[in-house]
């Protein structure tokens, strides 16, 4: 203790972590101080102003490459660059949770989750016209957890911020306000298999600081390079860390819970947690295999490659068969996870800041899907199955284009988003030495069109059926924050040119 | 790799021996103290609360007493070392107490204390 | 064509090049995202657009003629870079050339008339303002396709032509014949465009680059395998035959008339379908060095010429032999860009003068049914010169064109192509000349049989009918176009002023080979067999009265025609056919979770995924133990890796 020195700590550097918890402590002050009647309102206008914050704070910092709070975070261009992207993912998905508008019913939470589904309280709550309030600050928290876990720079910080952002997480998707039993088993399910992976990723923490006697990223890295250190500690602590962090982005086989619980959650809460869980968890991915593995890149790729191999087979062959859009988008997700991972093993500059891209992609082209999903609804909530949705196409062009668009982004279809961010995945992957898996992401893309584009053909050419579900009219808040993520799936197939090239200047890594 | 191995062994065999010894050796008298929760929870029902689900008021308590104990737990090595960490310590204190009083204040003002 | 290509950056009025396209592209985002609102001032809009494009490319023409000859009339616009990654570069410039203005102008002059027409011709349609937004969009990708510097954009433009058309012919798609006219046109030209698209991978993987300058250099230097470049110069041709109703993928353009007049008369006759005579007459870098492909280009020209010509005979829908006589004038342009060197630019002589005369008479066609309650049946029609005189005189302008007659603009086109095909020599050049002459006369008999059945004899209209010509909006293009049909053709070649101008974009205009006959008697001979066919149609058609109803004991020949050469007999024998069994095959390897939209692979990769799809039970339980057992297999991989 005698040595003890207090850690410098550059609070600029933090700005965006410290506005979103700012925002998300407030949101907890005004569910215990405001009046019921003005709650709602301000709780969004509390979560945007901070989203909005951590946002210009992040465009303030850009450049900035530091290691800060005694080398516990660092603040680099990829943290950075992920930063900003959960930020403008949190401001579509505070938008599609804020809107209570009429036509979707009274918005997508619960009147008050510990009401028994099916009671009369809940009836009566319903009738009030009450809904949840503390979701806000929930997704505040959990933004928070995904702002530091990319940043992390050594394994206590990691596993924090991950317990941070899985918790809130946890509640979140139990909160639906129709098909609430649905909705809790997806909670509990969550729940359980997240504490599963999150005590394997403990327990690679411990082997790995038994390895090198350090937690921190730098020091990890150090040590593997010495080589004198028992390698059995450490490979086997770098697959239980594996397992957490793959848990989260959905990769196979640790996937399983993905369909049930992204079906399970309010759709506005998939949208986030198919968004932005998946970019914060790609990004402590990629620092801890880029910072503290890359001089392992040898013993690690096979069992690497096997995991991305299985990933994208996986979650385009599963979709296929799915007769539900909201399981479907889900299994696209796995499939996704796949595709970004081929980034994550070639190991170079490219192909980070090509997973960097890719993510950014993705993760607004599914707010905007997720966001379709609310708006088309049967009267006992959203019809999300695919029968249901024979010739929406025709009955509603509009949306039924949008929805179009974002599958055709997701299919990687030339001029959307899509298509760039896999050209610059695959691309990097093709350098790094990865062409075989490459070329099983180019089989499984094709795969996964099919089924993209059988849900075109089955909006615009299949006769619309009787009594299909309506299609709300948006209010503001979804309306804005589908058009976010069409400008942005369009801008960036179009003219992608500016974003690659600040993906280009985040690489590499600064610890 | 080789004490690892050992170790392993060691503990799932003790593990396996004990549950089947037990179950060999000791004699078999239950009585209700016997079967009831150990040193936790309430009182088991064979059905559920007067026909509702379990009413939480109890957990409640507890998840407020295990905020405010691990508040104690970070407390108490600072206050033993408030010498050497000085003012940085006192700031990053005040702040993490900050946090936790929100909370307080949030379940005081939407009915977290009240029993009934 | 031996010097290399090199573009120089665009400077000063060049910069406007990019207004081009994006004008026309603002009109119809405006105009299909701006919903009802816009529907008082949209068609304003909607016309705006093409002219002001216009204008700039009168202004880029006119500081282009102001500059030397050669390269430095070539002008690259860089707009942006789409994606660089390493090796690979894609770029979105525009190119400026003599060519692709000579494109702007039709694109734009034509297409701003027909704009004007439509305000007329639409007034009572409830979605004017949709039509105006969808014509809006067909001229920017059109222009997109032509000012491409790279196989890529072209490639852009190409695909949004197609969309264009596909939105344009299904525009009254409450009608199902024309919607399923509208999925025809798509389909038929998917298979052209699978061809364009192996032709830019092609290209790609043989030159590393998509740019036209990369790729012409390229084929110039003669290091590509010759096998290569004829692979290369074949698959181009199947888009382009695609694009521009060529034979064997003809069968889309007669049904796609069921779009209104105006489409057909911008889309179906004047641009979009000439397309394909363009993608010919850019790459000519690329036929110079593969003569194999030029001559299939000829053959489908001839091909394509005569069949044409036969179907027109046999219509009594007056816009489906307007169609018929497009295929077949295309066939004429085909045939003269794949004669080679020195006849590009004859073809794209051809095309302009055609764009002039077959707008012309596709929108007096308009006039006359819009004068006949949309009647399209000649039949129905007769003597309707003297009711609605304009109307007979504008489409006059344009018979007398396209049968060729001194001095209308047809006459000078068709001569050069008849003359540059029979100076050839040798038996390709014979046969060629020779068909192009009978195509002549075949084009005289079927033109004059249109003239007559619905311009002269007694009238057979019925008596609720009261022809008329049309509003005055509607018949100032016809005449603009009906002045251009008489005096384009001179104008273009006065002095070789068109050849001269398109030389550095592909290639000089030689001479090939020695005069066969001299030009003036083979003018005369070429007039001698459309006097003929004039006549003849005059004597079997005009002479007898027409009954209402087509005779039913008609000679095979005419059967055939009727059928258009069965065409869709040939399309549903080659391409669908065969591809339904293959599907029908595959399918039967696993019915489970099929449904009747999955079909081949993807039938197996269903029932792959419908079996595994039980490894989902929804049990935690499960999901935990597969989760521990996916632990298990990642950490023994990493250690088996390291000890291994």
């Amino acid at each position: 203790m005698s040595d003890f020195h207090s850690p410098s700590i550059a609070y600029t550097a933090l700005a965006p972590m410290l506005c979103i918890g700012a925002a998300a402590i407030v949101g907890v002050l005004i569910d215990a101080f405001v009046p019921r009647a003005l709650r709602w309102s301000a709780q969004i206008a509390a979560a945007l102003l901070g989203l909005v914050g951590a946002l210009i704070a992040v465009a303030v910092l850009a450049g900035t490459h530091t290691v800060t709070a005694d080398t516990a975070l660092s603040i680099d261009g990829p943290t950075l660059f992920l930063q900003g992207t959960i930020a403008v993912l949190g401001i579509g998905s505070v938008l599609l949770v804020a809107d209570r508008s009429p036509a979707l019913d009274g918005g997508a939470f619960a009147a008050q989750a510990a009401s028994t589904p099916g009671s009369a309280d809940e009836r009566a709550g319903i009738q009030a016209g009450r809904i949840q309030t503390e979701v806000f600050p929930l997704l505040m928290f959990a933004v928070l957890g995904m702002m530091i876990f990319p940043a992390s720079n050594d394994l206590l910080v990691l596993f924090v911020s991950l317990e941070v952002l899985s918790l809130p997480l946890y509640l979140l998707c139990g909160l639906a306000r129709r098909r609430r039993l649905l909705s809790q088993e997806a909670a509990v399910k969550y729940f359980l298999l997240g504490a599963f992976s999150s005590a394997f990723f403990l327990y690679g923490l411990a082997l790995l600081y038994g390895y090198a006697g350090t937690v921190s990223l730098s020091g990890i890295q150090a040590a593997t390079l010495t080589g004198q250190h028992n390698d059995t500690l450490l490979f086997l602590g770098l697959g239980l860390l594996s397992v957490g962090m793959l848990f989260k982005i959905g990769a196979a086989p640790f996937h399983n819970w993905v369909p049930d619980v992204y079906h399970g959650a309010p759709t506005p809460i998939t949208a986030f947690m198919a968004s932005a869980t998946k970019v914060a968890a790609f990004g402590a991915l990629l620092r801890v295999f880029y910072v503290s593995f890359a001089g392992l890149g040898w013993e690690w790729r096979p069992a690497a490659w096997g995991v991305a191999i299985l990933t994208m087979v996986v979650g385009s062959l599963f979709a296929v068969t799915q007769t539900d859009v909201k399981r479907m988008l889900a299994y696209s997700s796995v499939a996704h996870a796949g595709f970004i991972l081929v980034g994550v093993i070639a190991l170079n500059r490219s192909g980070l800041s090509g997973s960097l891209f890719y993510l950014l992609t993705y993760s607004l082209t599914t707010v905007g899907a997720f966001g379709v999903l609310t708006l088309v609804r049967d009267p006992d909530g959203e019809a999300t199955h695919l029968s249901r949705w024979a010739g929406l196409g025709r009955r509603s062009p509009v949306i039924g284009s949008v929805f179009a668009l974002f599958l055709l982004a997701l299919a990687g279809i030339p001029l959307t988003s899509g298509f760039t961010g896999k050209f610059a995945v695959f691309s990097a992957g093709v350098s790094g030495g990865a062409t075989p898996l490459v070329i099983v992401g180019v089989i499984t893309s094709a795969i996964a069109a099919f089924f993209y584009i059988r849900v075109i053909v089955m909006m615009f050419f299949a006769e619309p059926v009787a009594d299909g579900p309506i299609v709300a009219t948006p209010g503001g808040a979804t309306a804005a924050s589908i058009a976010m993520a069409v400008a942005v799936t369009i801008v960036l197939g179009v003219f992608p040119q500016p974003i690659l090239d600040m993906a280009n200047h985040a690489a590499p890594f600064y610890h | 790799m080789i004490p690892i191995v050992v170790l392993a062994v060691l503990g799932v065999g003790f593990a396996v021996f004990s549950i089947i010894a037990g179950s060999l050796a000791g004699p078999k008298r239950f009585n209700k103290a016997k079967l009831e929760s150990y040193e936790c929870g309430i009182e088991p029902s064979p059905q559920a609360f007067r026909g509702h689900r379990f009413p939480v008021k109890y957990y409640l308590t507890a998840m407020l007493f295990i905020v405010f104990d691990i508040e104690i737990i970070f407390l108490y090595p600072w206050a033993v070392a408030f010498n050497k960490l000085g003012m940085f310590g006192l700031v990053e204190m005040i702040l993490f107490i900050l946090a936790v009083f929100v909370v307080y204040a949030y379940v005081w003002r939407r009915g977290g204390l009240e029993w009934d | 064509m031996t010097s290399t290509t090199h573009y120089v950056a665009a400077t000063g009025v060049f910069h406007l090049t990019f207004l081009l396209v994006l004008l026309p592209t603002v009109g119809a985002a405006v105009l299909l995202l701006g919903g009802r609102r816009t529907n008082p001032w949209g068609h304003l809009l909607g016309c705006a657009m093409p002219i002001l494009s216009f204008v700039i490319g009168v202004i880029e023409f006119v500081a282009l003629i102001g500059r030397d000859g050669g390269q430095s009339r070539q002008l690259d616009q860089h707009l942006w870079s789409w994606v660089p990654a390493g090796s690979f570069h894609a770029n979105v410039n525009l190119l400026l050339d003599p060519l692709s203005l000579v494109f702007v102008l039709l694109i734009t002059g034509v297409g701003s008339l027909i704009h004007v027409y439509s305000v007329g011709y639409m007034e009572h349609d409830p979605d004017r303002r949709r039509f105006f937004g969808e014509l809006n969009l067909f001229v920017a990708a059109m222009l997109l396709l032509v000012l491409a510097d790279n196989y890529l954009v072209l490639y852009v433009g190409w695909e949004g032509v197609g969309l264009a058309s596909y939105l344009l012919i299904g525009f009254w798609s409450h009608k199902p014949s024309a919607a399923v006219a509208a999925k025809k046109a798509f389909l038929v030209n998917r298979v052209g465009d699978v061809g364009l698209s192996l032709a830019i991978m092609l290209m790609f993987t043989t030159f590393g680059t998509f740019a036209f300058d990369g790729i012409f250099n390229g084929a110039a230097s003669g290091h590509a395998h010759s096998g290569t470049m004829t692979a290369i110069g074949l698959l181009l041709l199947l888009g382009a035959c695609g694009k521009s109703a060529q034979a064997p993928l003809q069968s889309w353009l007669l049904d796609a008339m069921e779009g209104p007049t105006p489409v057909s008369a911008l889309i179906h006759a004047a641009t979009m379908v000439t397309a394909g005579v363009y993608l010919v007459a850019r790459s000519a870098a690329i036929y110079d060095v593969a003569p194999h492909a030029r001559v299939a280009v000829e053959v489908v020209g001839a091909v394509t010429l005569v069949m044409g010509a036969i179907i027109g005979c046999a219509y009594d829908d007056i816009k489906k032999v307007l169609a018929a006589s497009t295929m077949s004038q295309i066939g004429y342009m085909m045939l003269a860009v794949g004669i080679g060197p020195g006849a590009y630019a004859i073809g794209i002589l051809h095309l302009l003068t055609h764009g002039f005369f077959k707008a012309n008479m596709f929108l007096s066609a308009g006039s006359v049914m819009h004068g006949n309650n949309d009647e399209v049946n000649m039949r129905r029609y007769g003597g309707l010169r003297k009711v609605m005189p304009v109307t007979f005189a504008c489409f006059s302008f344009g018979y007398l064109a396209i049968i060729g007659m001194i001095p209308f603009s047809g006459f000078f086109s068709k001569d050069k192509i008849i003359e540059a095909a029979l100076d050839k020599g040798g038996f390709e050049g014979g046969f060629l000349g020779t068909i192009a002459i009978v195509g002549a006369g075949l084009t005289a008999f079927y033109m004059t049989r249109l003239m007559a059945m619905t311009f002269f004899g007694v009238k057979r209209w019925p008596k609720d009918v009261h022809p008329h010509d049309a509003p005055r909006v509607m018949l100032i293009p016809m005449a603009i176009l009906a002045f251009g049909s008489l005096v384009a053709g001179y104008l273009l070649i006065l002095g070789g002023s068109l050849q001269h101008f398109l030389t550095p974009a592909v290639g000089g205009s030689v001479e090939v080979g020695a005069h066969t006959i001299s030009p003036v008697v083979l003018s005369l001979i070429t007039l001698a067999v459309v006097a003929g066919g004039v006549t003849s149609a005059w004597y079997l058609v005009a002479r007898k009265p027409i009954p209402a109803e087509p005779p039913t004991y008609v000679t095979p020949a005419t059967k055939a025609a009727r059928a258009s050469l069965y065409g869709d007999a040939f399309n549903e024998g080659v391409f669908m056919r065969p591809g339904a069994y293959l599907t029908r095959a595959l399918v039967f390897f696993d019915n489970r979770g099929v449904d009747g939209l999955v079909n081949g692979l993807a039938a197996l990769v269903g029932g792959t995924s419908a079996r595994f799809r039980r490894l989902q039970t929804g049990f935690v339980r499960s999901y935990a133990l597969s989760m521990l057992a996916g632990a298990l297999a990642l950490t023994a991989t990493l250690v088996l890796v390291r000890v291994g």
